[in-house]
């Protein structure tokens, strides 16, 4: 059997903050094929745009501590130093964000900007370059595509920042794509032509997409297999399918209770009660226990193992073992 | 706020502590910023403290003594060309470059602090009419600013005082209104204008405490500058009067001596540089201890 | 009872030209808003970006100055028969940003007592209304009263911002986005906590959002606005169940699926919303609609009943219009 592209294996990621430690990713592991779109659903503090980071090492080095580990298309990401790093970030991997003005420079045009990406990447020469950049243009559906190779990013409006933001990061041609919640900063009517613009893209290239949200709906929207990641940890995974339709994770079940929808109108929201724990102060067991109305006694002595429920579908909680 | 510190700062609320506690434990921690804040006190004390502390009377010349090398009988940091003691007048000099530096920009953060603010909060006609006046005084660099006007009103440590804190004002006006104008539109100001709350309630609870930080801050960046452009009116006379020790007096009259005897002419421009460097670095700390809040 | 009539709003901000001559013209942020607000319920304004919104809300409670238009609350007029002060009391906001909504240098107590106190009440009495208040939010005062909001989480901060905006006891509460940037967990026991708040100060909500599920979950009745004009108004289950702009209908179809085996395939719109700059005559809407006509680029198109109290201003539903899927031509 071949290597997936992505193999994630224990990864741990811990910060030193103003003194103390924050755990902000505990022991996670997951593999995705080439041509895979994994979606990664959680709240703030779940470490889910950690983990991407980590991935493609734009973590402060001198404050956190990135063990585990990463292989992606057959390299070890921990190890790459220099050149063999610069040609992975862009080439092998990118990444794009929520905030397009972030990911732009001000001062220099979109056609620069992607230029420069290519000719560092494939090696082309300025005009090879330049028609590559308008033809990613061109592929993100932004109208006008030879105009706007001259427009800066603060002339463009959100959503086609955010289209300029995916040309860049498609430019190389990298196998994975990492998506830190692009879309969540948009209006909704611009938010769906982002979505369908991602999928239609990924079916062209065959790329692989990991795509960090926070909102289920896009998740299943975007993904084909789902993983849910609560105080670092993930805590459930399995087909968009399967964990949607049938959640075993209490705290999946309490995020997709939670989701307001309209039909509810007049009933209470079966909101999950409390917080998200410190995570510079993590309890031994399973982390969400202290909000979870089936806690017993063996979730706080320690971290529940993944139990397997059938077709891939994975989830960490003592409740499954015994039905198991 | 990047994702990586969202991730960061959702955990729940920590144990309470004070903003200002918060900002003094950090400032604490940090030892460059203890460091100089010590060298600056200690200062500070060895000039209140100067008639008890300094060896000699540093009024008391001797046509005999004059240009003594550091080290001699009698003179541990040598003397300079009256033959006074270095080590008297380095000593009671910090009075006077202290006060010459530390009041003209405490005057300064007062009054260009007023004027900025109201220029920030009113905006419009107002904001131009202080603004663009204070811009004429800015456009003059400091030193030609500083000796016009202590040229004009004459030698003397008064007046340079007075000199030196027209020339503070409008950098602390500008920075003043600038903090204003941005605090100003901040939600909660909005939030408070929404509860009904009249203009003064407003600058007194929300903008001042919200101000003052980032502009007491830049205040005390001045203060290496104004002690050195004391030093200068100094030098140039226009600041103290012989045989009164100050330090920039002190490296003017010894400058002829610079030949004879360099370590003991540059003796009082040491003194400047120490205490101008302790400032700095204390100004960085409280800078970066201030804006640690998120 | 009718508690707020607003009439005819309007606020166009103008554009500066440059030395050339150029630029220049104005956005017209909200033009010509009439609407009611009746004692006791939950008007949901919904609309992206540049539909005015949140301009609306500032109208509202006077942060900034309409060019026309009367405000009426309880049958007075705001700014002539009604003092702004007194106004402002009874009606109040909460904004969607939570840490910028509150002053860094105050504790939440000073900063949830800072409005009584402004409306002359004792200061020891504010602060025994402001830990009252937070305990009511869910904030327990001998833990969070001292606090500074920088050492809240987003969800503690907002309920913070709403009990500030309770501190004053006014009638209605205008939130703007004010669940829109918390996680979808902490968002769900806010809105519970909004609604039992409503019922016990009997309040009455604006609840202004551009999350379509969250509107319908918590408003009676809905505004949906688009480039400063009202598109469709009219109870929520109307609206919702039998919609008749086509903006609102995009507005609904772009909602991610919730269901894995029925995603949606096409994007109901394309392209970013527009800025309300120097708009054309006529329909707004038309430069994006799939219906339109030569006839919805003529003349202002008016709210027309569609339906129980269910208003739309869109020339397909107007009898006699002109436009050829307009009623009247058919039996």
């Amino acid at each position: 059997m071949t290597e997936p592209l992505v193999s994630i294996g224990d990864l741990a990621v811990r910060f030193a903050h103003a003194g103390q430690t924050i755990h902000a990713v505990n022991g996670i592991s997951f593999a995705l094929a080439a041509g895979e779109v994994l979606g990664v659903l959680g709240e703030s503090g779940s470490g889910k745009s950690v983990t991407l980071r980590a991935m493609l090492r734009i973590l402060p080095s001198h404050r956190s501590s990135v063990t585990g580990a990463i292989r992606i298309a057959g390299r070890d990401v921990l190890a790459l130093r220099g050149a063999e790093l610069e040609d992975y970030r862009g080439g092998t991997v990118s990444m794009i964000f929520q905030e397009p003005m972030l990911a732009f420079d001000p001062v220099f045009t979109i056609g620069q900007q992607i230029a420069e990406s290519v000719r560092r990447h494939l090696r082309l020469d300025n005009r090879a370059a330049r028609a590559r950049a308008l033809e990613m243009l061109e592929r993100v559906q932004i109208p006008s595509a030879k105009r706007r190779l001259d427009a800066y990013p603060h002339e463009m409006s959100g959503g086609m920042r955010q289209r300029a933001m995916i040309a860049l990061a498609l430019a190389c041609k990298p196998k994975l794509l990492l998506a830190d919640e692009p879309t969540t900063a948009l209006d909704a009517t611009v938010q769906i032509q982002i979505l369908l613009l991602l999928r239609e893209l990924q079916r062209e290239s065959g790329m692989s997409v990991i795509f960090v949200t926070h909102d289920v709906g896009v998740a299943i929207e975007v993904a084909d297999r789902l993983a849910v990641m609560y105080a670092g940890r993930i805590v459930e995974t399995g087909s968009v399918r399967e964990v949607i339709r049938s959640a075993r994770h209490p705290y999946t079940q309490g995020l997709l209770s939670s989701t307001v929808r309209g039909e509810l109108r007049g009933q209470r929201i079966e909101a999950i009660p409390g917080s998200p724990p410190d995570l510079a102060a993590m309890p031994p067991g399973c982390a969400f226990a202290p909000r979870c109305k089936h806690a017993r006694d063996e979730c706080l002595r320690a971290v529940p193992g993944a139990v397997d429920v059938g077709g891939g579908h994975k989830a960490r909680c003592v409740l499954l073992k015994s039905a198991a | 706020m990047s994702a990586v510190a969202a991730d960061i700062q959702s955990a729940p609320a920590a144990p309470a502590q004070g903003y200002w506690r918060a900002v003094a434990s950090r400032l604490l921690r940090d030892k460059v910023t203890v460091v100089c804040a010590l060298v600056i006190l200690g200062l500070i004390l060895m000039a209140v403290f100067a008639p008890w502390i300094a060896p000699d009377d540093p009024l008391k010349s001797s046509i005999f003594k004059r240009l003594q090398p550091i080290g001699t009988q009698g003179y541990p940091l040598g003397s300079d060309e009256l033959g006074r003691d270095m080590l008297s007048r380095l000593i009671f000099g910090a009075r006077l470059s202290l006060v010459m530096g530390i009041v003209p920009v405490l005057c300064a953060l007062g009054i260009g602090s007023l004027l900025g603010i109201t220029a920030g909060f009113m905006g419009g006609r107002t904001n131009t009419a202080i603004m663009r006046t204070i811009d004429v005084f800015y456009a003059f660099p400091s030193v030609l600013l500083a000796v016009a006007i202590s040229g004009a009103l004459g030698a003397g440590v008064l007046n340079a005082i007075l000199s030196l804190t027209i020339v503070f004002i409008p950098p602390i006006a500008r920075v003043a209104e600038s903090v204003t104008t941005q605090v100003r539109s901040l939600d909660y100001v909005e939030a408070a204008r929404a509860s009904g709350a009249g203009s003064f309630a407003i600058i007194r609870v929300h903008i001042l405490g919200n101000v003052m930080g980032p502009v007491f801050v830049y205040a005390t960046s001045l203060l290496s500058v104004c002690m050195i452009l004391a030093a200068g009116l100094s030098f140039l006379g226009l600041g103290t009067k012989p045989p009164l020790p100050e330090w920039g007096l002190m490296l003017n009259t010894l400058r002829t001596a610079i030949f004879q005897n360099p370590w003991v002419a540059a003796l009082p421009g040491l003194m400047i540089f120490l205490v101008s460097f302790c400032f700095n670095l204390m100004s960085d700390g409280v800078r970066a201890a201030m804006d640690v809040t998120r | 009872m009718t508690l707020l009539t607003v009439n005819a709003l309007r606020k166009h901000f103008p554009l500066k030209k440059d030395l050339l001559g150029r630029g220049g013209g104005t956005v017209q942020a909200v033009d010509d808003i009439s609407f009611d607000l009746t004692e006791g319920e939950t008007l949901g304004v919904v609309g992206e970006s540049g539909c005015g919104k949140s301009t609306t809300a500032r109208l509202l409670v006077r942060l900034i100055e309409p060019d026309e238009g009367q405000i009426r609350l309880e049958g007075r007029e705001v700014g002539t028969a009604m003092p702004l002060a007194e106004a402002r009391s009874k009606m109040q906001m909460v904004f969607q940003d939570s840490f910028a909504s509150l002053n860094p240098r105050l504790t939440i107590e000073d900063s949830i007592a800072f409005g009584p106190v402004v409306h002359g009440l004792p200061r020891a009495q504010a602060r025994g209304r402001a830990r009252a208040l937070l305990a009511r939010v869910g904030l327990e005062p001998s833990r969070f009263a001292g606090r500074y909001p920088h050492e809240l989480s987003g969800g503690q901060r907002q309920r913070v911002n709403i009990a500030r905006a309770l501190a004053l006891q006014p009638k209605i509460v205008i939130l703007d986005e004010a669940v829109s940037a918390l996680d979808k967990s902490i968002e769900a026991q806010v809105l519970n906590l909004l609604l039992d708040l409503k019922a016990e100060f009997k309040l009455t909500y604006i609840f202004i959002s551009h999350d379509l599920n969250v509107v319908r979950y918590m408003s009676d009745r809905v505004m949906v606005m688009y480039l400063g004009k009202i598109a469709e108004t009219g109870p929520s289950e109307s609206v919702f169940a039998g919609t008749r702009h086509p903006y609102t209908r995009a507005l609904f179809a772009a909602m991610p699926s919730m269901d894995p085996e029925r995603r949606t395939k096409q994007p109901p719109l394309m392209g970013d919303p527009p800025n309300p700059i120097n708009p054309p005559p006529g329909c707004r809407f038309k430069g994006r609609c799939a219906h339109a006509e030569d006839v919805c680029g003529r003349g202002d198109i008016a709210l027309t009943a569609a339906g129980a109290q269910h208003r739309v201003a869109c020339l397909m539903t107007q009898p006699g219009s002109g436009h050829s899927s307009a009623p009247g031509k058919a039996a």
